[in-house]
């Protein structure tokens, strides 16, 4: 495949249509600006900020542009989904592998992963055990199917323990798959 | 299409294995195709959902055992090569024979980056008023179209409640088929996971999708 890209990309340079830095810059953000810590800090604010918390859920989109430039840049789409005791939402793409890439970066491979794609709407339950994670049985699983340009991002559960904590250290619990469903937010003890 | 894209509810796929400290390419030509599929996209070629439908036209036996970057690849030279940007023959010299016909613009620099690492907009102004509400009981239509369609298999003939509105997006049915945007309505409905599944579902679930109005009836 090496081999192959490599010509592709000869093609497309020498005919004009792009220049190699320009591919460089775009791996280049995508494996160090535009990641899980966007929407970690995102998270955080909502914890810790109920003004922004709502207007996150109304309005996502909207409420995350207005971080810019402090956390990156977000396009249209966007809508938060909050777990509580009662709920617990999950995102998947059985179709394809829609994702929230302005706020989490690329999808991991378990996401994009037939096992994945085919499970999460028929066995969630079964699935978040693969990921090590057991709700109570009373606790509503409720899956969204990424099958239009929306893009949802789960605002996960503060953990206990947290009164007092500053946005940025509250950052530091908030995992990618805790933004997706198949996680929870990391408790005090595990980031000490 | 009714094809094997199309994964919601199907068995035996095995464990979802998650890997530990994932990173974002797990090889240098994965960021290539990445990069090389974003840096075309100001060329206006195609839309995303030609791009999904080119992928979902691939042969099952192909799709299930290569990976996603090469399928993207493909998925790319191969539309480059239909829509014209580039020859076949080029691919197999390695390197352009001729110059680009019709150059629309100039070539994807560093200054356009930002505009392709932010998701774009699919809305679009409503064409007419929507015909359901928050709260409705919607049944999803049971049909299949031989091309391009976004309402999975496993929610199709189901009856569920909408829970949002979208507003007016670009449709991908007709977009992907050559025929325009055609903007509909797209909702969020939602169903109980016995509707989908029987009466063994798993308790307490419930799925939805985001559904483009022509998907759906009154109940």
């Amino acid at each position: 495949m090496e081999l192959r890209v490599r010509a592709l990309e000869t093609i497309l340079v020498e005919k004009g249509y792009v220049e190699s830095a320009a591919l460089d810059r775009i791996v280049e953000l995508y494996e160090t600006k535009i990641g899980p810590h966007i929407g970690a800090q995102v998270i955080a604010k909502a914890w810790s900020d109920p003004g922004f918390r709502q207007a996150l859920l109304d309005d996502a989109s909207k409420a995350v542009a207005a971080l810019a430039p402090h956390v990156g840049n977000v396009g249209d789409h966007l809508i938060a989904v909050e777990n509580t005791p009662q709920v617990h939402n999950m995102i998947v793409c059985t179709l394809c592998s829609c994702y929230p890439t302005d706020v989490l970066g690329l999808p991991p491979t378990w996401y994009k992963s037939f096992a994945y794609r085919s499970r999460a709407v028929k066995e969630p339950r079964a699935v978040l055990a693969d990921f090590g994670v057991t709700l109570p049985v009373e606790t509503e699983i409720r899956v969204w199917d990424s099958t239009a340009e929306t893009r949802y991002l789960v605002v996960p559960m503060r953990p206990a323990g947290t009164e007092g904590w500053s946005a940025s250290q509250l950052a530091k619990l908030v995992t990618r798959n805790s933004m997706v469903g198949t996680g929870l937010a990391k408790k005090p003890s595990e980031v000490a | 299409m009714d094809g094997v894209h199309d994964m919601g509810g199907m068995d035996g796929f095995g464990k979802v294995e998650p890997e530990v400290n994932e990173p974002v390419f797990h090889h240098r030509w994965e960021g290539r195709v990445l990069a090389m599929s974003r840096a075309i996209g100001v060329f206006r070629a195609w839309t995303i959902d030609t791009s999904r439908y080119a992928i979902e036209l691939m042969a099952p036996s192909f799709y299930l055992t290569r990976s996603y970057y090469e399928k993207w690849f493909l998925r790319n030279q191969n539309l480059l090569i239909e829509r014209g940007l580039i020859d076949a023959d080029e691919v197999a010299a390695g390197r352009a024979l001729r110059p680009a016909k019709n150059l629309s613009r100039g070539p994807f620099t560093l200054a356009d980056v930002e505009k392709v690492t932010r998701r774009g907009s699919y809305g679009r102004p409503a064409p007419a008023p929507a015909r359901f509400k928050v709260g409705d009981h919607v049944r999803t239509k049971n049909i299949h179209p031989a091309t391009h369609t976004r309402l999975p298999r496993y929610a199709r003939g189901r009856v569920g409640v909408v829970e949002r509105l979208h507003g007016a997006h670009i449709f991908p049915d007709s977009v992907a088929a050559g025929k325009g945007e055609d903007p509909q309505w797209l909702y969020t409905v939602r169903f109980d996971a016995r509707e989908l599944w029987g009466p063994d579902a798993e308790a307490k679930l419930k799925v939805s999708i985001e559904a483009f109005e022509p998907y759906l009836e009154h109940v």
